[in-house]
């Protein structure tokens, strides 16, 4: 059995751990890189210092910042009227963006898309997910936002009006779902673990107790 | 410059133009009406972005538009809207 006499070629089945760039793009990202490190305009170690951070940060945020906002009506009104600085309050460091917080209610339901390309709130929520970078939700979101939001189990009476937001440029935006019923005198803590990623992106409606 | 040209619900068109560089105005509003929904900052002007700072900053508003307005077949409700960030250069008032 230890034999190596066998006749299968073991050149073939080795798999790289890196893959090489397969398009011309990615070789010019990598290129770009490496001259932008070697000109000094950036290191490596703060390169990966920012992959860290972004790492680092998740939807747990947007929920506890939710769940704030559920508890102190004082601080969701300041949320909505400049969600950066309503952000920042809790101790959030945030991209130089300005931050916008659409709220849901009985009569409104917020999407979140990005169709030129796929801006997301990263340093607030952490990566996005890949669907939201999608070609396909990008497009269809915008023209057919009802058969998309039924995709992902949303099903929405004719009156409530659906905005779609298209975040185009310099904003960032989040979705303040609505606080779900049966969840009177829980705790911050309690209803932070009821938010979700999808309902910050406004891909999800309804959140538990049940 | 640091004055808003557009105000809070006032009726605005989107151009319907394609410089040959990076604007960040996607196709399927330009030449649309909507309403400013929101007046927001000043940010760098994407086009002088390809070489330079972007400077002068330009205003960004936020314009809401009617879904059926925007798509002849929208099979949605009547009243769902678009909102999307446009620089104010890329807007004129439509009385």
């Amino acid at each position: 059995m230890s034999g190596h006499d066998h006749d299968h070629d073991h050149s073939r089945t080795f798999q790289p751990d890196h893959a090489e760039p397969t398009s011309d793009a990615a070789r010019v990202g990598l290129a770009l890189r490496e001259l932008l490190i070697e000109a000094g305009h950036y290191t490596a170690e703060e390169e990966r210092a920012v992959i860290a951070e972004m790492q680092g940060a998740s939807p747990e945020n947007g929920a506890r910042i939710v769940a704030r906002a559920w508890t102190d009506p004082d601080y969701q009104a300041r949320l909505l009227d400049n969600g950066a600085a309503a952000i920042r309050e809790l101790g959030y460091e945030l991209e130089p963006y300005e931050f916008t917080v659409m709220e849901n209610t009985d009569d409104t339901h917020n999407v979140i898309v990005c169709t030129l390309c796929s801006c997301y709130p990263r340093a607030l929520l952490g990566m996005s997910p890949a669907w939201y970078k999608s070609s396909s939700y990008r497009a269809r979101v915008v023209r057919e936002p009802r058969s998309v939001l039924a995709e992902f189990g949303v099903a929405l009476a004719d009156d409530v009006e659906v905005r779609v937001h298209d975040s185009t440029a310099e904003l960032r935006y989040m979705v303040l779902p609505q606080r779900p019923p049966g969840t009177e005198g829980w705790t911050e803590e309690q209803l932070a673990a009821l938010v979700t990623r999808d309902s910050l992106i406004g891909t999800q409606r309804e959140l538990g107790p049940d | 410059m640091s004055e808003p040209v557009f105000h809070v619900g006032q009726r605005v068109r989107i151009a319907d133009r394609t410089p040959p560089v990076h604007h960040r105005v996607p196709s399927y509003v330009k030449g649309h009406v909507g309403v400013v929904e929101r007046v927001c900052g000043l940010h760098g002007e994407p086009e002088k972005f390809i070489r330079g700072d972007g400077k002068p900053f330009r205003r960004i508003y936020r314009v809401r538009i009617p879904q059926d307005a925007l798509w002849s077949d929208y099979d949605g409700s009547q009243g769902d809207k678009l909102e999307i960030e446009i620089f104010e250069h890329w807007l004129e008032a439509d009385e």
